[in-house]
């Protein structure tokens, strides 16, 4: 038994303790919103917060997130920031098919809850990792951007 | 991966089978050199569509909209809907969407049958959609009048409500739509003049971003059955290969396991989940009888048709004396190119879910070939194609992946759903797509070209080569003519540019490497090629490229507006560029659609870097510009991403790329910025999913040109990712 929280839920699963994060949140807890997309680590598209920092939980067995704090993309608007990043993609109108846009916003607002108001070079270190095969990447800056701005203005 | 599929009767059968279950009405799934207003085809003869298969309007006024084609993130959730809303005065607020059942009815109005494809969701059903929303409206208002016993003419629609201005009544759509709904289709449905368009043409917020945002958005990988086992294949390490013995003893006693299956295309697992299935797969001990496509290897490939190049093909093109135009000519150039193989690597990897019952087959899968697949299930299944429903739940990326002409991962399924007996998902790893094969085929390319004594060409032979996409596919008959693909000349035989004498030839070898359309079809390759070998003339002839193009354009041509405002806005000529940097330009027409783009580009450590492109598209009327810009940011993306690092390539029959590491997409470090300028035009739409994908890597070549004044012919540009 692995037990962890997950959007501010405790949570228990049974599980073989080396599954990937990626597949208990898919297959055991039905949160799809976590998508697969390489199994390695290359694309991004599996990116949860594991106590408020990206990882990627294709690679993270499950039993090294015991006891710690798992946020999803179906947790995020729990957080004022969570939801300024979501709005910011809203009217940015960042996506396209859509697959990586939680990986994305997972991504982006790690990036701000570490540097609000990030420079080019943090926002490319946040997000090289994020692959996106509609080319949104424009946009995703740009979202990122007002994300940051409207963070700014709130305080 | 059993690649050659069907055997050669129950394939003739099948093509056959699938001719008829798709209908008489297929004209062509690529129409040669389409125009936009080729698509006025779209609407003869006129059939009259019931609005209820397209609308439903509730009580409590929403509508739901039911949209016939694929949404992969082209936009077709918001531009359809625009189409009827704009007509059907809706309150856009209020709308909302529904991915259409398979029937008749949602069949494209010219490929006659559900399918999403070649840029043409929005030109195929500019006529068709506007009408079913008039409709809708004329039905409503009609409605109205009869309840308060006014005449039909005082009455008017907006904005969800039918309002009679004399006695100050109104009702709501939705209060309307039960009675609207008994009454009879009328005959004759007038189109608002494009003057009065209140939506079409406004930017508009996509409608699936909510969706997309909260991680609620479903998509096939999604999909979740009572008592659904997840099933991983292990297919063929080579093309054409089948299980020569296998040893699943281990696996089978892998915890989640449920049991380990022959099936046609390889070893199948099933288990109670994606993991355990991954492990015990890896537990599978195959031997493989891998066939003849063992003999593949890429640089025996690329000197094969290198080699062929130097041969007469079957002439897809002929105008003048190409012999006689040489012979005149002031200087000639001649030039070898070379593409490769390209997987589609859609984000969301390939995945099927089948319920098999006795008497039906449901399935879920993020499909743009709905007909096909279903035709192709049935004939599996045993059952008649009406017995098969396909739901279609978001796509994560299509790019024509997901169209394929034999139906390859739904057949597979529904024959693994056979042998299990239970309801399943077949989940592809990354590495069971990227290897699966249905690539953009390998084309290699010869080109000689001749200029006069003024600098303007004057002959041109241009020799392709590369696999058929459609040869042994239902598409042949309609695709191809006497042996010759079209989808393989396309943009090369079909160039615009005044040359006197011209001959474009083709050959097409066969090999056991699936193949298959991918974003642009043939134009993928043949604007690279045509593009830079007229960047070449300009050279050869020292005129300036975007002069030298335009001098040598009809009047009348509509590369014209596209080269010139994409010119313009990039201050071609006038700029001062930073130091070590340097602008190229190309332009090409595709789907009906022309764009050009001018790629400013600089050289970081040997290796291509691309810092601005700047497009200009005519693709006619705009229904929605935001979608317009979302597809060209795209599409340059996409090319960007073969121009510069794809490439698949085989050694003994396996493919070396397996995962993101070694076919990368661009990252969002290399992404350019771009500027996307929509050319004014009152022409009926054309496509705008793809026509973006072909110029940008003969833009940055002709950049790279200008900059080092080494012409790059062969793609990708980074070596290091060439093997």
């Amino acid at each position: 038994m692995i037990s962890f929280n997950l959007n501010g839920k405790t949570t228990r699963v049974e599980v073989d303790p080396t599954t990937p994060l990626l597949w208990v949140l898919r297959d055991h807890l039905h949160l799809t919103g976590t998508k697969y997309g390489c199994g390695m680590s290359q694309c991004g598209n599996c990116t949860v917060h594991l106590d408020g920092k990206a990882i990627r939980s294709c690679v993270t067995p499950v039993s090294a997130v015991s006891g710690k704090q798992i946020t999803t993309i179906e947790g995020l608007a729990a957080t004022v920031l969570g939801k300024t990043v979501q709005s910011a993609w809203q009217e940015v109108d960042v996506p396209q098919c859509g697959y990586c846009q939680s990986g994305q916003i997972m991504a982006a607002t790690a990036l701000l809850t570490e540097h609000p108001d990030p420079t080019e070079a943090q926002i490319i270190a946040a997000m090289d990792g994020n692959l996106c095969r509609c080319g949104t990447y424009n946009r995703i800056r740009a979202a990122i951007r007002m994300a940051s701005e409207q963070l700014g203005e709130a305080k | 991966m059993k690649t050659a599929g069907l055997q050669d009767e129950s394939r003739r059968k099948f093509l056959k089978d699938s001719a008829v279950a798709m209908g008489g009405l297929v004209i062509g799934f690529y129409l040669p050199g389409m125009a936009g207003r080729a698509y006025a085809a779209e609407a003869e003869p006129k059939p009259v569509y019931p609005p209820n298969a397209f609308i439903r309007i509730a009580p409590d006024n929403s509508i739901t909209i039911v949209v016939n084609k694929s949404e992969m993130g082209q936009g077709v959730y918001t531009s359809l809907p625009m189409l009827i809303a704009e007509e059907l005065e809706a309150d856009w607020s209020l709308i909302r969407v529904e991915a259409a059942p398979v029937a008749a009815v949602y069949n494209h109005t010219v490929f006659g049958m559900q399918l999403t494809g070649g840029s043409s969701s929005v030109p195929s059903s500019w006529e068709q959609l506007r009408r079913v929303g008039a409709t809708g409206r004329i039905l409503l208002i009609r409605a109205a009048a009869k309840k308060w016993g006014v005449p039909e003419s005082e009455c008017q629609a907006a904005n969800s409500q039918v309002m009679h201005a004399k006695s100050g009544k109104q009702a709501s759509y939705g209060a309307l739509a039960e009675a609207a709904a008994k009454l009879p289709l009328p005959d004759n449905v007038p189109l608002k003049d494009p003057a009065d368009f209140k939506l079409i043409g406004k930017p508009t917020k996509r409608l699936d971003t909510p969706e997309k945002i909260n991680g609620s958005a479903q998509f096939g990988i999604d999909v979740r059955l009572p008592y659904m086992l997840t099933v991983l294949i292990a297919r063929s390490p080579v093309f054409g290969g089948t299980v020569k013995s296998f040893d699943a003893s281990k696996a089978r006693k892998h915890p989640g396991v449920r049991g380990v299956y022959q099936v046609p295309t390889g070893i199948a697992v099933a288990a109670t989940g994606f993991w355990p299935a991954k492990t015990a797969r890896d537990l599978l001990e195959i031997e493989w009888d891998e066939g003849p496509g063992v003999k593949l290897s890429t640089p025996k490939m690329r000197a094969d048709y290198l080699a062929l190049a130097k041969y007469p093909g079957m002439v897809a093109r002929t105008d003048g004396d190409i012999a006689q135009g040489f012979k005149a000519a002031h200087k000639s150039v001649s030039a070898e190119y070379e593409v490769p193989y390209l997987a589609h690597a859609t984000m969301e990897p390939l995945n099927v879910a089948v319920d098999l019952k006795p008497d039906r087959c449901t399935i879920w899968t993020g499909t743009q070939a709905q007909t096909m697949d279903r035709a192709m299930a049935a004939q599996i299944a045993g059952l008649k194609p009406e017995q098969v429903q396909i739901h279609t739940p978001y796509l994560g990326g299509g790019f024509g992946r997901r169209a394929n002409p034999r139906s390859d991962f739904v057949r597979e399924a529904v024959e693994v759903a056979k042998v299990i007996g239970k309801p399943i998902k077949v989940v592809w790893t990354r590495e069971d797509d990227m290897r699966g094969g249905y690539y953009r085929p390998m084309w290699a390319d010869r080109i000689e070209a001749a200029i006069a004594r003024d600098g303007n060409p004057l002959a041109w032979k241009h020799v392709i080569v590369g696999q058929s996409i459609v040869a042994d596919t239902p598409f042949e008959g309609m695709l191809a003519k006497n042996g010759l693909d079209n989808t393989s000349v396309e943009g090369a035989a079909t160039f615009p540019y005044a040359i006197p004498n011209v001959q474009v030839e083709l050959h097409s070898p066969k090999n056991a490497v699936p193949v298959q359309w991918w974003r642009s079809v043939g134009h993928s390759h043949t604007a690279f090629v045509v593009e830079t070998m007229i960047d070449e003339l300009a050279y050869l002839a020292n005129r300036d490229p975007v002069e030298y193009r335009l001098d040598n354009l009809p009047a009348a041509s509509r590369y014209r507006g596209v080269l010139n405002l994409a010119a313009e806005k990039a201050g071609w000529g006038k700029t001062q560029l930073p130091k070590g940097h340097a602008y190229g330009i190309a332009v090409h027409e595709s789907f009906g659609t022309c764009v050009a783009q001018v790629a400013q580009v600089s050289m970081e450590n040997s290796r291509v870097r691309v810092h601005r492109v700047i497009a200009a598209v005519d693709c006619g009327m705009v229904v929605n510009p935001d979608g317009v810009r979302q597809q060209v940011e795209g599409a340059i993306a996409f090319g960007l991403s073969a121009a510069l690092h794809g490439a698949i390539t085989l050694e003994k029959g396996r493919v070396m790329q397996t995962n993101f590491d070694k076919y990368t997409p661009l990252r969002f470090s290399e992404m350019p910025e771009v500027e996307v300028h929509i050319v004014p035009s009152k022409e009926r739409p054309s496509g705008i999913g793809e026509p973006g994908t072909p110029p940008i890597a003969p833009a940055v070549a002709n950049a790279v040109f200008a900059l080092t004044g080494e012409r790059l012919r062969r793609m990708p540009f980074d070596k290091e990712t060439r093997a």
